[in-house]
């Protein structure tokens, strides 16, 4: 009897400990997030609070994307390793450039039939759909960038080309000659590169080291046929 | 009534007895249940963390397998990874093939010395744009170039011969190794020979060929007629030549007629855009060439026709 009265005893005193201590465990697990349902809404409520636009006027909304785009193109003009460009994409930009590029590309003489240069709508096709093809090829290797993020930046870095081609329709205001066309040639050389350094501060990271050249090329000859384009603008 | 009395005081008697040793033997049982019970429960837990262990490394076990089957599966045609394969290539190995396509060996087959199993479609696509858009550059200089040394000859962009040159190359770098690859795939099924190459490795070998006429049609643009000619025939040669030690070890078990035909019709073709290209984008020498003797035997009569001249060149 006295046996049998020990046996049951110590299974008794060690079984209520593990379930004090489990209920403890719950009873703290369940505060937590309590704490955390108290915190995170507040902040999330400031934060909409914040960034809220639908009171502000029209003109602020216009003058605020104006000056994204802006600070795009001076990110275009002095290339540096910067993620701006890359966070926060858009499109108006090449929108602008492309459209801008392809009216001054037009000739002046209304005989459709003698004019052999490139159209408006070839050049947006070709400044568009050469740009998706970048894109897809940059992908295709295994880059990190996503889709319109790589058409943001080939469109941005379109400008100094734009620049050129203002340049260039100046100079042509003057006499035709071979100092016009050096001129020109110069001014188109150093606007390519330009472009070139420009995107390539962008884009190479972006892909792995032993296919950057691959993923460089096409960018290249992008910009050369835009360039190329440019440069044998005649106006008559 | 006495004895019934008694008999049933017996039976109680040993219903007690048994009873009061029925408790003992239950203590001891349960003494001896409370002590498997413990362990019972220690197993209990320790196999439920087993059974649990189990279970993650058999759902890890099973993912694995899945993943293995998609791996050894090819992905289908509408997801981008299955293109993706198509462009695992480095930097090196595009260098290393057009080297390889620049330099024809009798010895080197390009598919078994460059591709080794992985073609690629960096190469076929960017060669044929590059050779598209350098052959409508070129081109178009070739007509300024004109134009400078002969200010009668008006010269306007040409853009329109970059859809020209890019359908053409295009067409040529796919369709022809279409062709050869059906051709290759009903030959083999009607001898049952050495298995041909596949569709991507043949776009290779075309693609990659084509390279050699990039530095071609930039030479071009010397305007020395027979230094082009050669720099021609010297890269169709090349070109030529790099097409044939490829396609040599495949078409040598057919008969020799159809070996032979089948060889003159690739050199032919390439020959063909050479030519097409050549006479094409760098048409304006002949224009050159008959102007001159006109002026040269016809001074005096260059007065008489002064007249005509301008409207000739309203026209134009």
């Amino acid at each position: 009897m006295a046996e049998a009265e020990e046996s049951p005893g110590d299974p008794g005193t060690a079984s209520p400990r593990p379930l004090f201590a489990g209920l403890s465990d719950i009873s703290i697990s369940q505060d937590i997030p309590v704490e955390g349902e108290i915190t995170i809404p507040m902040r999330s409520r400031i934060r909409e609070f914040d960034s809220s636009t639908l009171n502000e006027s029209v003109r602020n909304t216009i003058m605020r994307d104006l000056k994204a785009v802006g600070k795009k193109f001076m990110h275009v003009l002095y290339p540096r390793k910067s993620n701006t460009l890359l966070r926060d994409w858009d499109l108006w930009g090449p929108l602008i450039l492309c459209v801008t590029l392809a009216l001054m590309l037009q000739r002046d003489s209304a005989d459709s039939e003698k004019d052999g240069g490139p159209q408006f709508a070839e050049v947006f096709v070709i400044v568009w759909f050469g740009a998706v093809t970048i894109t897809l090829n940059s992908k295709l290797l295994g880059g990190n960038i996503s889709f319109f993020q790589s058409l943001c930046v080939l469109g941005y870095c379109i400008l100094p080309l734009t620049v050129a081609m203002l340049i260039c329709r100046l100079v042509l205001l003057a006499d035709p000659g071979p100092v016009n066309f050096m001129v020109r040639l110069f001014v188109v050389i150093v606007m390519f590169a330009w472009s070139i350094v420009a995107s390539t501060a962008f884009l190479a990271d972006s892909q792995p080291p032993n296919r950057r050249a691959l993923a460089v090329y096409p960018v290249f000859l992008f910009y050369f046929v835009i360039s190329w384009m440019i440069l044998t603008f005649t106006p008559q | 009534m006495a004895s019934a009395d008694e008999l049933t005081f017996h039976e109680f008697e040993e219903a007690t007895n048994l009873l009061a040793d029925t408790p003992d033997a239950a203590t001891t049982s349960r003494s001896d249940q409370l002590t498997p019970q413990g362990h019972v429960a220690v197993a209990v837990g320790s196999g439920g963390s087993y059974g649990a262990e189990d279970e993650v490394e058999e759902e890890s076990d099973k993912a694995a397998l899945l993943q293995e089957q998609q791996q050894q599966q090819q992905p289908g045609f509408w997801t981008f990874s299955y293109y993706q394969s198509f462009f695992d290539v480095d930097t090196s190995q595009v260098l290393d093939r057009i080297k390889g396509s620049l330099l024809p060996r009798p010895g080197h087959n390009f598919v078994r010395h460059h591709l080794r199993n992985r073609p690629d479609l960096y190469g076929p696509f960017w060669i044929c744009a590059t050779l598209a858009f350098v052959l409508a550059v070129t081109g178009n200089l070739t007509l300024v170039l004109a134009q400078r040394r002969d200010p009668s000859i008006h010269y306007s962009p040409q853009f329109h011969k970059v859809t020209v040159a890019g359908i053409s190359i295009y067409c040529y770098a796919w369709l022809v190794p279409l062709a050869l690859w059906g051709f290759l795939r009903w030959r083999k099924g009607v001898q049952e020979r050495m298995g041909p190459y596949t569709f991507l490795e043949t776009v290779c070998i075309y693609g990659y060929s084509l390279f050699v006429f990039i530095p071609m049609v930039v030479l071009w643009l010397i305007p020395v007629p027979w230094l082009q000619w050669l720099f021609g025939a010297l890269a169709l040669g090349l070109s030529a030549a790099g097409l044939v030690f490829t396609l040599w070890p495949v078409v040598r078990e057919d008969t020799r007629l159809v070996a032979t035909v089948l060889l003159s019709v690739v050199v032919l073709l390439h020959a063909l855009l050479a030519m097409g290209c050549k006479l094409y984008f760098f048409q304006s020498l002949p224009p050159e060439n008959v102007a001159p003797p006109p002026q040269i035997t016809s001074l005096p009569s260059n007065i008489a026709l002064s007249p005509t001249l301008p409207q000739s060149l309203a026209p134009s």
